[in-house]
């Protein structure tokens, strides 16, 4: 029996998650739970508001093909897609026959053979870290930073294009120390061909009042232009290209 | 016939040389550009000062409404001396009336809509004016009256049809304003006589009759005319000898027509290729330097900038400022495979840098997936920077229209000089489809407005009753729209024939009859609602479906769902089927437009709620855009419905208008244009959609230009087809605008 997805939702005018106009599917499930999530609706797997097989979301993307073909492509975010790897790798597989660019959107919080084979046909990894601290990591996300560490290593190996995405939070990771710090560990890797600096912002935050849940940054404020250029160069000054 | 000008020596092809062709002149002597837009330069100094002028009179216009009207004289071509902005820095001549901004009366397509209009703006009719147009000069719109019969009169009252074009001129007829320059007034006048001695045959008939009559009077508007030109010092008898003639006797043919006509849509043409053969002619002569060409188009497009009618108050509003579509068709592909894309397509384009972004001209890029990359990026950056151009399917169009359309107004394309069109405004099918279900009484008046046919009286809708009805109503609709139509273009033809741009028509024209339909969404949706959900009918104590209640969840248009657009394109055939059926006026090709101009805003005030959940009077959604608020896969799932809709069943045009904030758009400039040329190569396919508004801006923008419009006096955007100043709208319009923007996305 062919596997199936479980999917949160599709944006077919993805313009902020990869190269071009991408086609974007959000995975449903996830095992993080950052502060600063604007898409809380996306955590619980067991929620999946659709359900289907690679080759129906295949069928589904291939209508938008004169959209995306050219310079954008298909990205798999969330969520996280690494919960659904098989699905995932099956999809991205169909999606290359078409002569479609993937891009997967990842925490990099698990590493399997499963998710081994999905980055066998993935062309570029969005990768998001969200801290270079471990104890501020397990902090902001309830996860574990050597995870997506080892993750970041397996990418260099197998010499595949990563960007690495960084969510900047007034108060917590808007911190100058823990920039430079970050920068200067990214600058190792090869593979890192941009770094994508995200403003926190509050646009997620009517899904925690229909969630019923407690926005737990309700009192943060949305970063300033300010501060999002002075981050900008700080990666650039470690010679890091910054999106 | 024997045509000759020395200045042809100098240009190639021999075609044109013996009959009237422009095209084939094209084809023989441009020079296609696929370079980049660093060869483009600033405006001249002059031309700074011509502009400046004019930017302080536009302060005094908008405070005051107009800035000076004719209160005596009807307008006509040669009714007015030479008039002028700024004689010694003016390098094309020529406005209107004897002043800049002063507009004009045109009292033969109406005499009450010029003292209304004059009236509300504080001036009077000269009382003998007045008194000819009422005792000895019959008006267009009193002949239209005088045919209309009842049941045409209550469908204008109770708006299922609006926007007639029954008390002023009707547009939407493009003169081959290039004429003038290539052949000269001698020739083009040759012509003419020539064809009223093939019009002498054996037979007199009424048709034969009407087309002498006309031929005789294109030839008087023809001699008018020449008079004008004279009237400024230029002699356009014979062809234009270099490119500043070119562009001045191109606008010359182009002021004449508005000078004879206020008609409701002024549109320019497809000029820019044609003037780049005698630009780059001078220019290789060492005649002609580029600023010197950048300042002849700069000129010019401030010249199509201040072409002005009088028009009233409330028709301000429902079109928001006074557009004139003074629409240029720019670029494109020549069949032959080469672009039409000049040096001088990017001049004009240029111009909304070195003047600022303003509504007129409508400037139209002609997209093909085949264009030059450069020109893609170029238009591109100035959609992102200016929000002042549309778009459309040259691959669609072109296999119909061939590579010398252009589009007149929004959306509707013609062969320039071959085709004119009989334009005929919409009907509101979503009142369409609350009639049906009230058995043709308004949902509003009570009014029976169509025959009596039974109205549903089950408290649950059920589809197929509905399709039925609705199916009748339609045949109805289509009928009475139809018929109204002829009336209306006999009346015009009749008593506000437009002598000088039939001029510059072939003597065979094809005649093209558009009608136009408004709430094709409201209605789809409405239609898959009763289809997928239970939909209970409230009612009046009149009677009259008044609400809908709503259980379950249907798809609406908008989200590339195959059931749902399927509904839009079986309603989109099915009209156009019904309007087939009748006969034209003078053997039109029927045609229909799904666009609604800005006037979506006033058919949702005038439309009872509808069975898809909107509420009674709220905006309807523009042209052919899926309901606000009711998508759920993104901007390009919507792009796609909408794409799906037949252009061979709505040959006169699909408009679609796509607001976004440059955030949404991309991350940054480079970005922004490599995403929207795709969009558009995405969209523009051969079977895709026709036609796409691009605006990009930031809804804070808006905002504060909506609460301090002094800030904001150039900011245009793109609406249904068009161009406007936001601050010009009215406040209704604006929240319209911004409910309807894409923002940053989560």
């Amino acid at each position: 029996m062919a596997i199936t997805g479980k999917i949160h939702s599709f944006e077919s005018f993805g313009t902020v998650d990869g190269p071009g106009i991408r086609f974007v599917v959000f995975a449903q499930g996830c095992p993080l739970r950052c502060l600063y999530c604007h898409n809380p609706d996306t955590w619980d797997a067991g929620k999946g508001k659709i359900e289907m097989t690679a080759q129906e979301l295949v069928a589904e993307v291939v209508r938008y093909k004169n959209f995306i073909q050219k310079k954008g492509g298909v990205t798999f975010t969330g969520g996280e897609p690494l919960l659904q790897a098989a699905f995932v790798r099956d999809f991205f597989t169909l999606c290359q026959q078409e002569q479609l660019h993937t891009a997967l959107d990842t925490s990099g919080c698990l590493l399997n053979e499963s998710v081994k084979e999905l980055l066998n046909v993935t062309d570029l990894v969005l990768l998001d870290v969200k801290s270079i601290d471990a104890a501020e990591y397990k902090h902001l996300t309830s996860g574990v930073l050597d995870h997506t560490l080892a993750f970041l290593d397996y990418l260099q190996q197998i010499g595949k294009a990563t960007w690495v995405r960084h969510v900047l939070v007034p108060q917590l990771t808007d911190n100058d120390e823990r920039l430079h710090q970050l920068a200067t560990y990214l600058k190792r890797y090869s593979v890192v061909e941009k770094v994508e600096l995200l403003p926190y912002h509050k646009l997620g935050i009517f899904k925690y009042e229909a969630l019923g849940m407690t926005d737990p940054l309700a009192h943060t404020e949305s970063l300033s232009h300010e501060r999002l250029q002075h981050a900008r160069d700080i990666f650039m000054s470690h010679g890091l290209t910054v999106l | 016939m024997q045509f000759y000008n020395k200045k042809w020596d100098s240009f190639k092809g021999d075609v044109w040389k013996r009959e009237v062709d422009v095209r084939n002149f094209i084809q023989n002597n441009y020079t296609p550009y696929t370079g980049d837009d660093t060869f483009l330069v600033e405006s001249t100094e002059r031309t700074k000062q011509v502009w400046q002028k004019l930017t302080d009179m536009f302060e005094v216009e908008r405070t005051k409404g107009v800035y000076d009207a004719e209160t005596k004289y009807p307008s006509g071509i040669d009714v007015y001396g030479p008039g002028y902005i700024d004689k010694e820095n003016e390098v094309i001549v020529g406005v209107q009336t004897d002043a800049p901004l002063k507009r004009g009366i045109y009292p033969k397509g109406g005499l009450r809509m010029v003292e209304n209009a004059l009236e509300a703006y504080g001036y009077e009719i000269d009382p003998m004016t007045k008194e000819i147009f009422t005792r000895y000069r019959k008006t267009h719109n009193e002949g239209v009256f005088s045919a209309y019969t009842a049941e045409m009169v209550a469908c204008r009252k109770s708006a299922i049809i609006t926007g007639l074009p029954d008390a002023y001129g009707r547009g939407r007829i493009i003169g081959d304003y290039r004429r003038v320059a290539l052949y000269g007034t001698d020739i083009l006048l040759l012509d003419k006589k020539q064809q009223l001695e093939r019009l002498d045959m054996h037979e007199i008939t009424v048709e034969l009759i009407q087309q002498r009559e006309e031929v005789s009077e294109q030839i008087n508007a023809m001699k008018r005319f020449v008079k004008m030109c004279a009237s400024y010092g230029f002699d356009v008898t014979k062809p234009a000898q270099n490119a500043r003639e070119a562009v001045q006797f191109v606008y010359f043919a182009y002021l004449a027509a508005t000078k004879d006509q206020d008609g409701a849509a002024m549109s320019l043409g497809r000029t820019s290729t044609f003037l780049d053969i005698y630009i780059q002619q001078d220019i290789a002569a060492g005649l002609l330097t580029e600023e010197e060409a950048q300042e002849l188009i700069d000129q010019f497009i401030i010249k199509l900038r201040i072409i002005r009618f009088l028009r009233t108050p409330e028709y301000n509003d429902l079109f928001s400022g006074d557009p004139v579509w003074v629409t240029e068709s720019l670029g494109g592909q020549g069949i032959d495979g080469r672009t039409l894309v000049t040096k001088t397509s990017y001049r004009y384009l240029h111009t909304l840098y070195n003047l600022g972004p303003a509504p007129e001209p409508n400037l139209t890029v002609l997209w093909s997936a085949n264009s030059p990359e450069n020109w893609k990026k170029f238009c591109a950056k100035v959609s992102v920077n200016t929000s002042a151009i549309q778009y459309e399917n040259d691959d669609l169009m072109r296999s119909d229209y061939g590579d010398d359309y252009g589009i007149a107004c929004c959306v509707s394309p013609m062969k320039i000089g071959k085709q004119m069109q009989l334009f005929g405004a919409r009907a509101n099918l979503a009142k369409c489809l609350l009639y049906a279900i009230n058995g043709g009484r308004d949902e509003k008046s009570g009014v029976q407005v169509s025959p009596a046919f039974s109205p549903i009286t089950s408290e649950y809708l059920d589809y197929d009753e509905v399709m039925q009805k609705f199916d009748q109503m339609m045949r109805w609709l289509a009928r009475v729209y139809v018929n109204t139509l002829k009336i209306i273009h006999y009346m015009h033809d009749k008593y506000a024939y437009e002598a000088f741009e039939m001029a510059l028509h072939d003597l065979e024209v094809q005649r093209i009859r558009a009608t136009g339909i408004a709430g094709l969404s409201i209605v789809t949706d409405s239609l898959a609602a009763i289809r997928d959900c239970k939909v209970k009918v409230i009612r009046d104590e009149r009677g009259l479906a008044v609400d809908f209640e709503r259980e379950g969840d249907y798809v609406p248009f908008g989200n590339n769902d195959d059931r749902t657009d399927q509904i839009a394109i079986q309603i989109t055939e099915k009209f156009m089927e019904y309007l087939r059926q009748h006969q034209t006026y003078r053997n039109a090709i029927p045609t229909q437009s799904i666009l609604t101009i800005t006037s979506n805003v006033v058919y949702g005030k005038k439309t009872g709620s509808t069975p898809d959940g909107r509420a009674a009077g709220t905006p309807f959604s523009p042209g052919a855009n899926p309901m606000n608020g009711r998508d759920r896969n993104g901007a390009v799932a919507a792009l796609a419905s909408v794409a799906k809709l037949p252009f061979h069943h709505a040959h006169d045009g699909i408009s679609y208008t796509f607001a976004i904030a440059p955030n949404a758009l991309g991350k940054n400039m480079e970005a922004r244009v490599d995403n929207l040329v795709n969009l558009l190569d995405g969209y523009f396919t051969p079977n895709g959609g026709q036609h796409l508004n691009v605006n990009v801006f930031n809804n804070e923008l808006l905002i504060d230009a909506m609460e301090h419009p002094e800030k904001y006096p150039q900011l245009t955007i793109r609406v249904s087809g068009y161009a406007v100043n936001f601050v010009r709208l009215t406040r209704e319009q604006q929240l319209d605008v911004i409910s309807r923007t894409i923002n940053d996305r989560i």
